[in-house]
This record gives structure tokens, C-alpha cells and sequence, in this order.
């Protein structure tokens, strides 16, 4: 279901204006409101990317198994990327000839895994109360909070995921919140800060959590202590953001007429909600029961925003009906459930059964030791749902771990796929990716190499793990 | 439909322990026997009477036996859950009673006393779920106490009746940073306190019986315990990552070289796998575990398991309880990194039941062994295959679970789409 903009909403696109685009326009438009019309502006962007690509080389390989995230299987396929880019991707295509050739004879290729729900360097390793940085459990509502000022560029839990293949990450605020924070989307590359890892141009995320949790965690402290509670903490809060909205919009229109007007204070946690209003941050929300799920898709229409995935949907399977008509993804676990009541219906087919109703069905992992084999996750989906007559392809399967939520994150127009134009972030795998004994050989994000498994000094380590007496991966 | 279904299950339940019960042969498969026959290719089973008749090469079936042709799949003997809460917990987070958990309780001062044999709930949905897909016999026990020990943990069949193997078949400890915070915050005050525990229990000829005085460290509950361990009677699982926890679990074995000694979790234990091996101490472990998790897991290491097993280490795959149907992929996933392939299939049946004292019963296909036997699909270490059919005590069980048939109960109202939202009779 397509949403329209209230007048309000469109009327106030400046208070996240040009999100999309890189920081230089932003600040530069800032400066210029504040020059011609002495306007207060809000810099929208004011930690930008500092991701630059890893230098690569033309690169092609050839007599491949190539899936190609869209849903396509090439048996004996070829990959052409350079400058960044997939150039070409078929069964015989041209390259130049000073391209590096990579015979993948026996090997499988596919678009890098793009993992919408982790939380690493948020929740690193060591997972010690020293550097547990991932929710901000003081109050249910702190949408101001951004995961990106708690990033830990040196978890281990990195290097581990791109060994996976993963090369694309959202980390996500946990969930104790109604509304938890914005989330960041990075690429999984080795680096110093999380600045230089932020996938550029990628939207802002907003957490928000359903259910048990919020119950759980403020029901002794003022509460929310019911879901009533909660849908009660999270319809004052949008009421909150569009009063924030006619705020803004009133104090443009006044200095739009001449008039001296006082700009309102700014309110972090607002302004990020305003920014899922706008249609310019999107929300990953945090819900495992049917029930919930449509309750919290009836909220979206009352506020007119879009819910773009709901996360860890034991119950979607439930719904999936429901997920395809108002266009919001499910982000799923092959096989977790049980652990708590929201989670006791889960059922191994709720991926394919989504799949099948025409809903976006995404594998996601909420695990630092899940992250690692994302792939095997989605083979267990995939046949599962052949076994209960689901009949989807290897090749269809794949898109839950690159197109859906590639998509999810607003980023499928660059990653996602094995297109001509996207950028070159692919995995070679030593086999079917389908088989636990499968292993990521190569991994390219943008082109350029970033993980060999075969060759040590490719394979990434943290400063944490740097000097100790036992290292466990790279003896 | 259900009905006849609970009904089927009814008779098929009261005939186990009949002379009715099914001959059953499974001919075909590549069966892993567990035992010095080693793998057998295009074997046949036979079941008689619940148990282990004989495996061969011959594929003439006797009459009276009810076939399963496995030709092309794979037999192993059914899947034993190293160690679990299976039965003593439902949901684990905020919702009731789960006796996987104590807290406060005045019979133990240390927690060695517990006995989760009292606990069982053969009703638990987890069992159905864990069973269908191979998991056929586990190691049950408490996996938090506000306490030292983890009491009592018994191995139980997943059959119906979730009968009880071995109760008191061993007991946990944890002996490294978590277990010091329940030792004043430090190894330091952790290793004494069990030392004068031990000490004390071992002192007693016998427990001090209720007309005289006693104000002893242990509880006279606790006393019975220890002395078990101490006798050899009993196992203990000692819980340690780092390597110099494991290096004071060796000098333990040394002191106590009667008490059975059973490593778990051990994330640095490839660092020590010579003195493992040569101390006859197994491990029970998480072979996926590879992060620096805490600074008492900095070695953490994807190729653990392959070291400890290169090593000579008997090593136990399947640490828990909901997922414990994973124990598979975990498995698999060490033979990814360097497990031999036998060894991997070995982790998950025939070594945890030798290391929790069961392998006369259950973990392997001998003559006279439990009926614990699985049809697969393909290789059980591959995700993409399953358990087609489980055999528990002999008996072929049902292999529908509560989640099979809501995953059903969806198949068909989607099947009605559009003619009602409601499914009264989906």
C-alpha cells in the first residue's frame, strides 16, 4: 500500500532535508539558509561517512555457480566487476583482458550477505558490562539515541560475520524500548571508526519494540506494564512528533512572511520520529505475535508512516497475508522459538510460508554467532518449506539474505544484487552455499578484496584481540 | 482427525511393552552403527522387542518384521542431547515456574543436593519438537542456581514418557568466573570453599543421621552428593573456558584421581588437549563458539573441537535445550573446520552417551541396545536434511509435534484465503 504525505509531513520535509545525499550538500544548504534568511537550520547529517572503497582490481570470474540475488541461477555463469561495479554477469560475457581471471570451477558466487538485525560493536565481544552499549533502558521512549555513538569498530564479532560473507550490517539499539534509538548501516569493513564503515547515503534506521519486552523491563518502573501500555506510549509519542512537526512548520511560515520568529527547541527524540514521518528514516520494529503485528500496522495508518520490517516475526506466517498488502517485510529466524512466550508458536516454514504469500521474507540474525552463517539459515528455511510442499529455488531463497533486505534498508538500488551498475560486494563460496560445509573463500565489498580464506593476512583482526596470549583464529 | 490420531498413539503406546510390540526391519540404509562394525553400506536393521536385534549386509527381512526401505539414506543411532533442560522447562523467560532455575532454597547450602529426577514433565512440548528430528535420549539438568552447584542432572528418554534413564547421573559446576561470584568474587575463595566441601563430605563414613548435632559447611543433603563424586559414582562437570581454569581442573583430577571429571564449555581447551587427553577428561562443548566472548574465552577458537579431537578427546556436541534439534549444524559445522566426519556423527551419539554412563542403553546400534534409531534423509550434518523417521524404545514415533500442526492449521487456512479471516475449521 502506497502512503500519501499529509500536507503536514510534506510541508516539514526540511527537518531531515537531503538525508539521502552526502554531507557536503547538507551542510552546504545549511549554511546558505542561515546566510540569506538568518534561519535556523538543523544539520541533518553532522556524522557523515568516511567509507572509502578498498582499492580493488578488474576482476572476473569464471565457470561459476552464480545466484545473483534476484532470483536467478547460472550454472556455468561469469561475474565481470571493476571500478566498484558488477559490469557484467552472465554464461559468456566480454571482459577486458587485463582483467584478473578467478576460475570458479566447483565454486558458487552471490551477492554479499546483508544482515538487517545485528547488534555487533553495540554488544561486542567481550560481552561485558564494560561495553555493553546497545539500550538505552532509562526510559521507553528515546528514539534520539543512535546506535552509531555506541559502535565498537573493534569487535571481533566483525571479522567473524565477514568470513560469513556478510558485508553489509544494520546495527540496530536492543529492544527493551518502545522506541530505542536510530540504527546505522555499515559496511563490514576493517576500520577505525564506525564513520569510516557507514554505508554511504544509506538512510537512518528507528528501533522500535513490541510486546514483552517493554512490559518486562519498565512494568516495575512507571511502566509501560501491558501492550496497551505500550501502543498508548507509542501513539503520544507520534502525537508528540507531529505537534513537534506543526512547530517547525509554523516557524517557517513565519520567516518565509518576514516575520521575526523564535526558532522551537530542538528535541532529538522527536526529530528522529519526525524523520520516520517524512518518509526519510525508516522503521525496523521489534514484534513476534500476529496479533501485535497488525495492531502495529493499524498504528502506522493512523500516523501514516511505513513500517519497513518487522524483526524476529516467529508469527508472521501467521499474517503473511496481511505483511504482502501493506508492504512491510518480515526479518526472521530459521528455527529459533520458545525461549519466551511471544516466541512459543514459532514453526521452521515461517520464512518459506512468507515467501510464499508474496510478502518480503528476510533472514536475519540478532546473533553474533548467527551472523556467521546466515547462509546455512536460510538453506535450513529453504528446506523446510520444500518438505511441507513450499517449492521455492535455491536461487529464489537467496533473496532473503541480500534483495530483501537490501531493500528493508533502503539500499537496494546500490547492494543487494549481482546487477550491472550495483556495487561489486560479492562472496565466491568454496561450494553450494546450501551446505554446511561450505566456507566464504573471497569476499569483495565495493570491489575490493577484504577477506581470503586461504590467505591469513587477509583475514581481519581487532585491536582487542591483538597481543593475547591465545588467539584463537590466527595462530 | 486429532482424535484418532491421540487414539492411534493410545494403542500404539499401550502395545511398547506387549509382546505385540513391532518387529521392525530397516533395510538399505548406510547405517552408523557407533560400535566397532563401524559404517555399514546398504545395511539392514533389525528391532525386535524394543531393542537392537542384529545390523548386517543381509537384505532378506524374516517374516513378521514390518519394513522400512532406507535404501539411499542414512541410519544413525538416535541423537543424545549432551546436556539440556529438557522437561524442566517450557518457555524460560517470564513465564511461570521452571525448574531449570533455583533460587533460594534451605536444603543445600552449595546446590550439590538438587535432583532434578523429581522434575520431568514428559508433557513438555519441547520433548515432541526435539524428538521428531532425532534427539532421542538427553542429559537433563538445572542450568542456573543462585548456588555453587547445579545440583543433580539425570539423562532422560524422549520417548512419551519421558522415562528416566539414569537419575543423579551427574552433576555441574561451574569453577570459572561465574561460578567464583558465587564464592565471595574470586577463584581464589571458590577452589577452597570446594576443597573443605569435599574434604568434609569425604571425611564422613557415612551421612550424620538426624538424632546427632551436625553444623558442618555442607548440609546433610548436600553430603550425599559430594560423596557420590567422590566415590567415582557420580560425575562432575566442571564448567571452565580459560585455560588456567582447566589447568586447576587437571590438578584437581590429580588430587581426586577417583572423581570422574567431565570438561565443559572449555572455549581454550585446544591449548591444554594433551593433558586433557592424557587425564582421560572428555568435553562437552559448543563447537560454533569462536568469539572472545569474555576475557576467559580470548582463545576461543572455531577449530576447538577438531584440535580436541586430534588430540584424543572424547568430544560432546548439543548444549541446548530449545534448539538442541541444532545440535546437528553445530556439529556439522565443526566437521566444516577440521572435525573428521566420523568423529562429528560420534559428538552427537555414541561419545555423550559414554560420557554420561549410558552407552549400555542408548548412543549406539548394537545387539541389545535400546531402540534409539533414526532414519535420515541424507547425511545429518547437512541443514538441508532431516529426520524422516525416528524409532524411540523401537517403536516408529509419531512425527507430528504442536508446531507441525500449526505450520498445517496455516496451510490450510491460506489454501481458504478469501472466502473467511476466521478458521473455525481450518
Amino acid at each position: 500500500m502506497v502512503h500519501t504525505r499529509t500536507s503536514v509531513t510534506a510541508a516539514l520535509a526540511f527537518l531531515v532535508p537531503a538525508l539521502l545525499s552526502g554531507c557536503q550538500s547538507t551542510q552546504n544548504s545549511g549554511k546558505d539558509s542561515e546566510q540569506a534568511t538568518q534561519k535556523v537550520s538543523i544539520d541533518t547529517n553532522p556524522y557523515p561517512s568516511t567509507y572509502t572503497p578498498v582499492k580493488g582490481q578488474p576482476t572476473v570470474i569464471t565457470n561459476v555457480t552464480v545466484i545473483d540475488g534476484v532470483g536467478n541461477k547460472i550454472d556455468n555463469g561469469m561475474v565481470y566487476f571493476a571500478e566498484g561495479k558488477i559490469q557484467a554477469v552472465g554464461e559468456d560475457i566480454t571482459y577486458p583482458n587485463d582483467a584478473r581471471v578467478i576460475d570458479g570451477k566447483g565454486k558458487w558466487v552471490t551477492p554479499g550477505i546483508i544482515d538487517n538485525h545485528s547488534h555487533l560493536g553495540v554488544y561486542p565481544s567481550p560481552a561485558i558490562g564494560s561495553l555493553s552499549d546497545g539500550n538505552e533502558m532509562t526510559k521507553p521512549v528515546t528514539p534520539g539515541v543512535w546506535a552509531e555513538h555506541s559502535v565498537w569498530p573493534q569487535d571481533a564479532g566483525f571479522a567473524r560475520a565477514l568470513a560469513g560473507g556478510v558485508t553489509t550490517l544494520q546495527i540496530l539499539p536492543g529492544s527493551a524500548n518502545l522506541f530505542g534509538g536510530r540504527s546505522v548501516v555499515l559496511k563490514n569493513v576493517p576500520s577505525r571508526t564506525m564513520q569510516d564503515m557507514k554505508f554511504p547515503e544509506a538512510p537512518y534506521g528507528m528501533k522500535m519494540a513490541c510486546g514483552e519486552n517493554p512490559k518486562r523491563v519498565y512494568g516495575k518502573k512507571g511502566g509501560p506494564m501491558t501492550r496497551m501500555g505500550n501502543v498508548r506510549g507509542y501513539r503520544q509519542a507520534w502525537s508528540d512528533a507531529q505537534d513537534y512537526m506543526r512547530k517547525w512548520e509554523k516557524y517557517e511560515s513565519e520567516m518565509e512572511s518576514g516575520k521575526k520568529a523564535t526558532p522551537p527547541k530542538r528535541d532529538l527524540d522527536l526529530e528522529t520520529m519526525a524523520g520516520v514521518l517524512n518518509g526519510d528514516i525508516l522503521v525496523h520494529m521489534h514484534c513476534y505475535r500476529a496479533d501485535e503485528m497488525v495492531t502495529m500496522m493499524d498504528m502506522m495508518q493512523e500516523f501514516d508512516y511505513q513500517i519497513s520490517s518487522f524483526h524476529h516475526a516467529v508469527e508472521a506466517y501467521k499474517i503473511a497475508d496481511k505483511l504482502e498488502q501493506n508492504n512491510v517485510c518480515a526479518s526472521m529466524w530459521a528455527d529459533w522459538w520458545g525461549f519466551k512466550m511471544e516466541a512459543y508458536d514459532g514453526i521452521r516454514e515461517n520464512i518459506p510460508m512468507v515467501d510464499k504469500a508474496g510478502a518480503c521474507a528476510i533472514v536475519h540474525s540478532d546473533s553474533d554467532i548467527g551472523i556467521q552463517r546466515l547462509n546455512q539459515e536460510a538453506a535450513k528455511a529453504w528446506s523446510d518449506g520444500k518438505r511441507a510442499g513450499i517449492d521455492i529455488s535455491m536461487a529464489d531463497a537467496w533473496v532473503w539474505l541480500t534483495a530483501n533486505p537490501a531493500k528493508s534498508l533502503g539500499i537496494f538500488d546500490k547492494t543487494g544484487s549481482l546487477e550491472s551498475g550495483k556495487n561489486a560486494d560479492l562472496v565466491l563460496w568454496t561450494g553450494n552455499p546450501f551446505s554446511t560445509y561450505t566456507k566464504a573463500e573471497k569476499v569483495y565489498i565495493d570491489g575490493g578484496q577484504v577477506f581470503d580464506l586461504n590467505d591469513p593476512r587477509m583475514q581481519p583482526q581487532s585491536d582487542f584481540e591483538v597481543g593475547q596470549a591465545a588467539q584463537g583464529e590466527n595462530q | 482427525m486429532r482424535k484418532l490420531l491421540i487414539a492411534a498413539a493410545i494403542a500404539s503406546a499401550g502395545m511398547a511393552n506387549s509382546a505385540l510390540a513391532q518387529n521392525i526391519a530397516i533395510t538399505g540404509a548406510k547405517i552408523y552403527t557407533q560400535t566397532e562394525q563401524g559404517i555399514v553400506e546398504n545395511g539392514t536393521l533389525l528391532i525386535r522387542d524394543g531393542a537392537i536385534e542384529s545390523i548386517s549386509t543381509d537384505s532378506n527381512v524374516p517374516d513378521g518384521y514390518r519394513e522400512y526401505d532406507a535404501s539411499g539414506k542414512v541410519v544413525t543411532p538416535g541423537l543424545v542431547g549432551a546436556m539440556t533442560s529438557l522437561g524442566l522447562v517450557e518457555v524460560e523467560s517470564w513465564a511461570g515456574v521452571v525448574d531449570a532455575s533455583v533460587g533460594d532454597a534451605s536444603v543445600s547450602h552449595s546446590g550439590a543436593a538438587f535432583d532434578v529426577s523429581y522434575a520431568i514433565n514428559p508433557d513438555s512440548t519441547v520433548l515432541d519438537v526435539s524428538r521428531i528430528e532425532g534427539v532421542t535420549s538427553a542429559a537433563t539438568t538445572i542450568s542456573y542456581t543462585d548456588y555453587l552447584f547445579q545440583g543433580q542432572g539425570s539423562v532422560i528418554s524422549l520417548g512419551e514418557d519421558a522415562a528416566i534413564i539414569k537419575p543423579r547421573a551427574f552433576t555441574v559446576l561451574d569453577v570459572g568466573g561465574n561460578g567464583a561470584e558465587h564464592s565471595g568474587g574470586s577463584r581464589a575463595a571458590l577452589w577452597v570453599t570446594l576443597e573443605k566441601l569435599f574434604d568434609e563430605a569425604g571425611g564422613l563414613s557415612e551421612v550424620p543421621g538426624l538424632d546427632t548435632v551436625w553444623e558442618g559447611l555442607n548440609t546433610r543433603a548436600d553430603i550425599e552428593a559430594l560423596q557420590r563424586i567422590l566415590s567415582g559414582d557420580m560425575p562432575l562437570v566442571m564448567e571452565a573456558e580459560r585455560k588456567s581454569d582447566i589447568l586447576q581442573i587437571l590438578a584437581f583430577k590429580k588430587r581426586h584421581p577417583e572423581v570422574k571429571i567431565i570438561l565443559m564449555d572449555a572455549a581454550e581447551a585446544w591449548r591444554v588437549a594433551d593433558q586433557l587427553a592424557e587425564a582421560g577428561i572428555p568435553v562437552i562443548m559448543n563447537p560454533e563458539m569462536n568469539l572472545p566472548d569474555s576475557f576467559e574465552a580470548i582463545g576461543a577458537s572455531i577449530e576447538n573441537a577438531a584440535r580436541l579431537a586430534k588430540a584424543g578427546v572424547k568430544v560432546a556436541v548439543g548444549m541446548e535445550t530449545h534448539n538442541i534439534r541444532l545440535a546437528t549444524q553445530h556439529a556439522g559445522n565443526a566437521v566444516a573446520n577440521g572435525l573428521s566426519h566420523e568423529e562429528g556423527i560420534a559428538s552427537l551419539t555414541s561419545n555423550p552417551a559414554s560420557i554420561l554412563g549410558v552407552s549400555d542403553r542408548v548412543g549406539s546400534l548394537a545387539a541389545g541396545k535400546q531402540a534409539d534409531v533414526v532414519i535420515w534423509s541424507g547425511d545429518p550434518l547437512e541443514v538441508t536434511e532431516y529426520a524422516e523417521q525416528v524409532f524411540i524404545k523401537g517403536e516408529p514415533i509419531d512425527m507430528d509435534t504442536r508446531q507441525t500442526e500449526l505450520r498445517d492449521r496455516y496451510q490450510n487456512f491460506y489454501g481458504q484465503n478469501g472466502k473467511t479471516s476466521q478458521y473455525v475449521q481450518p
